[in-house]
């Protein structure tokens, strides 16, 4: 896998908030088609990364592009088109009061975008959604469903990149399972470029080609995923989040 | 040491909804002694109600009945609402998920540690600091006499689960129930609070159950497991023998989480249809 161009560069990149200095000196770059995780704990900065992309978080210096395009300080129409973002609670990510089908249809009005009924039958279909979900309200659905309807959601537009943060880790394992699984055949199916925020190695490891592992706003590494079989990490910082993972009770096979 | 320390037969809550009363627990049955008893399962399938009905925090219009409920020899049915304050706390306790609702803002570390303490124990103000010190070195926390002078905010999560935990346990009780204590908390910071409950466990030879959703680590920390599902038990064992387990449901969640050394190219999901779950 993995085109010529990079699907997502930063180079030196700062992260602020007001004073505070969040992110310093990232450089990471995504091959197109490619998988890659940030991980580290909460405060590590990880999701400010995805925010700055997205342009969430304004405050930033650098270079910041998203296929070839530099990206702006602010949420941009254009790049919506080819980069876009699911949330990690899909219980607060779903506006209430919109049924599945508004929550869908939008983005398309956004857009401009015509055959919007057969696009939203077939994004249901897609995400493993019975068309019978289309006109119901985020109350009535579960929280594999919720996040199922907010990945349809970022689909919509056809982007060729995913921002994804923490994606599966407000639901249960056997939903996880689910969402993962169809994260990973979606990108088969389109071709899609994952970014994707997690603190749990072990879904690196199912689901990724390589990850970051940031600490204190800084990248301390970067590994292939096939490193987190063996566990030898060139950082003391990754060994250690390593260990804390349990890297040594599924050596014994559960199954 | 006693071979009982709770004991409770056919325990139903139940809540009524438009179409009719619903049970959340249907029927379980349980005893611990004093050891660590893990209680798994996924949302919804009544785990955190059963660590409630315990201590008897079920609220109207809730419905909590059992045939028997027994702690330590006495009947937690019968007790009055008064004598079953004096018993929460001082002789079970509960550790609830999240250190950031839990503790009250507008009050120090200190106050609230000291509160749990006098609330059951008439004690000389000196020695109530001297204890809440004391528990707080317990928890680990470095330079105590600071952190009992500041307020929650000022403090990480895993740190503020910390106090809670000490403010649990300084009244000293027999048998803790501890709800996802450490899902609101970082990897690296859950291990290091699950050490500590399971080292001042063992050392006051405490009765622990610990409810969680995370399989493995309930196995990491308990001597049994018992899996939920919808209101029921589908299967108790050892911990050590929870790769064997033989319910499908048990099997199914088992083979769902992801591993560290993963190579299968789709996970294995559960169908959902054979239990009738959601």
């Amino acid at each position: 896998m993995g085109g010529h161009m990079s699907a997502i560069t930063l180079k030196n990149l700062d992260i602020s908030y007001g004073t505070t200095k969040i992110v310093h000196d990232v450089n990471i770059e995504v091959a197109e088609g490619e998988s890659f995780a940030l991980v580290g704990e909460s405060g590590s900065g990880k999701s400010t990364v995805l925010k700055a992309i997205a342009g969430l978080a304004p405050d930033w210096t650098g270079e910041v592009s998203v296929l070839g395009k530099p990206c702006l300080h602010k949420p941009d129409r254009r790049f919506a088109e080819t980069c876009q973002m699911v949330f990690q609670d899909p219980y607060g990510s779903l506006h209430p009061r919109k049924a599945v089908d508004m929550v869908l249809r939008e983005p398309l009005r956004v857009h401009g975008i015509g055959n919007r009924d057969a696009r939203i039958a077939e994004m249901l279909n897609a995400v493993g959604l019975d068309q019978r979900f289309r006109f119901r309200f985020p109350h009535q659905l579960s929280g594999g469903q919720r996040q199922r309807v907010a990945i349809a959601r970022a689909l919509m537009l056809e982007p060729k990149v995913m921002l994804l943060d923490e994606p599966t880790s407000a639901l249960d394992v056997s939903v996880q399972a689910e969402i993962l699984n169809l994260l990973k055949a979606l990108r088969a199916e389109q071709n899609l470029t994952y970014l994707m925020v997690t603190h749990s190695l072990p879904v690196v490891s199912f689901m990724c080609d390589r990850l970051a592992v940031m600490n204190k706003g800084r990248v301390v590494e970067i590994a292939q995923a096939k490193q987190l079989h063996t566990g030898d990490f060139a950082h003391a910082y990754t060994r250690e989040l390593y260990a804390a993972s349990g890297a040594e009770i599924d050596t014994e096979d559960t199954l | 040491m006693s071979d009982s320390l709770l004991e409770i037969e056919n325990l139903r809550v139940s809540f009524p909804t438009p179409k009719g009363r619903v049970e959340v627990v249907k029927g379980l049955s349980l005893s611990v002694g004093r050891e660590r008893l893990g209680i798994v399962g996924e949302s919804g399938s009544g785990k955190s109600m059963t660590g409630r009905a315990i201590l008897r925090l079920i609220r109207k219009p809730g419905l909590l009945t059992a045939d028997k409920m027994r702690f330590d020899g006495q009947d937690l049915l019968g007790l009055s609402e008064r004598k079953m304050r004096h018993l929460r706390g001082a002789r079970m306790s509960m550790i609830m998920q999240d250190p950031k609702f839990s503790l009250n803002p507008v009050m120090t570390i200190g106050h609230q540690i000291a509160e749990a303490l006098k609330v059951h124990e008439n004690l000389p103000r000196r020695e109530v600091q001297a204890r809440v010190i004391e528990m707080l070195e317990a928890v680990r926390i470095n330079n105590p006499e600071a952190v009992a002078q500041m307020y929650p905010h000022q403090v990480s999560g895993g740190m503020g689960q910390r106090i809670m935990i000490a403010m649990m346990l300084i009244p000293r009780p027999d048998l803790l129930i501890a709800d996802e204590p450490t899902s609101a908390l970082d990897v690296s910071v859950q291990g290091q609070v699950l050490d500590l409950i399971d080292a001042l466990v063992r050392e006051k030879g405490m009765g622990l159950i610990l409810i969680s959703h995370d399989l493995n680590l309930v196995a990491r920390y308990c001597d049994r497991i018992m899996v939920m599902h919808g209101g029921e038990v589908v299967e108790t064992c050892a911990a050590q023998d929870l790769h064997k387990a033989q319910h499908p449901y048990t099997r199914g969640l088992l083979a769902a989480v992801p591993k560290m050394k993963e190579t299968r190219s789709t996970l294995p999901v559960l169908d959902r249809s054979a239990w009738g779950g959601t």
